[in-house]
């Protein structure tokens, strides 16, 4: 299970706008590089990314190998209502992983 | 002390100083207008895999500059982690809003970079993450509105170390 760090706020005001922070631990394998004799290494990289607030989708990426090995990604929400904000990451030779956070809405 | 020496003489210092202001000059001129003018070269020219990428996303309509606001560092000594961050001016309501945003790259092995999608509940239109650049180059980011009009920005990135060139040993 891949590592993942989460910054979301515990609580918010309803109504405001949040930030969220993504990181997971992910080597990012471009499929551009090659080995020390020469033989190409296969790509694996995560290729999808989607946050859903209370099981609406908020946010989606397409990743492609421009972006990093570690991937962060940060993207903005309006705290609706309490409840639980989940991250599922989806990549080459079947690589997924999820994660939930809980946020309280005031 | 008094400088004896006739004025017309010029000293050792000032033709020192004339050639380094040249020089420096003459650098910095062609740092910064270098990279636009090939970038604008790439994207007129039909055939750039940025140019066709740009056609597919874009479709029949309209790409036009504003709105959009592309932040990266203007020079990268490492290509394998460039900052990137696109804010894109809109009020984010129901019926005006940020659809989708597009990061595209002019010289890296594969044009895209990203595509994100987003909806009137994100609230503000601002997303960040990291890149690799495999070169000095120009970025382009790309916004699809709500009403179907795209808008962009470009900004060029000077990379000291490209990504992808290094091999595994």
């Amino acid at each position: 299970m891949a590592r993942a760090l989460i910054n979301v706020p515990a609580k918010a005001k309803r109504g405001e706008i949040i930030t969220i922070k993504t990181l997971i631990s992910h080597v990012m394998e471009s499929g551009f590089r090659h080995d020390q004799f020469g033989a190409k290494i296969p790509r694996d990289i995560i290729t999808s990314f989607v946050c859903t607030y209370n099981g609406e989708e908020i946010f989606q990426a397409v990743l492609y190998p421009a972006i990093t090995a570690n991937p962060f990604i940060t993207f903005n929400t309006i705290a609706t209502e309490s409840g639980t904000i989940a991250f599922m990451w989806q990549g080459d030779n079947g690589f997924s992983a999820t994660e939930t956070v809980n946020i309280a809405v005031e | 002390m008094t400088d004896k020496r006739p004025k017309i003489l010029a000293t050792r210092r000032d033709v020192l100083a004339t050639a380094g202001s040249l020089v420096g000059g003459g650098l910095i001129g062609g740092l910064g207008l270098a990279p636009p003018a090939v970038a604008q070269t790439q994207l007129k020219s039909p055939a750039s895999p940025m140019a066709s990428a740009i056609r597919r996303i874009v479709g029949e309509a309209k790409l036009k500059p504003g709105k959009v606001k592309l932040d990266v560092p203007p020079l990268s000594e490492n290509g394998n982690s460039v900052s990137l961050r696109v804010s894109v001016d809109s009020p984010m309501t129901s019926t005006n809003y940020v659809k989708a945003i597009h990061v595209l790259t002019e010289k890296n092995p594969q044009t895209y970079v990203t595509s994100v999608r987003l909806g009137a509940r994100a609230g503000r239109a601002d997303i960040s993450t990291r890149m690799r650049l495999a070169d000095t180059q120009s970025v382009i980011a790309i916004a699809e509105m709500s009403d179907g009009s795209f808008w962009s920005d470009t900004a060029t990135v000077i990379v000291t170390l490209g990504a992808c060139l290094e091999d595994v040993t």
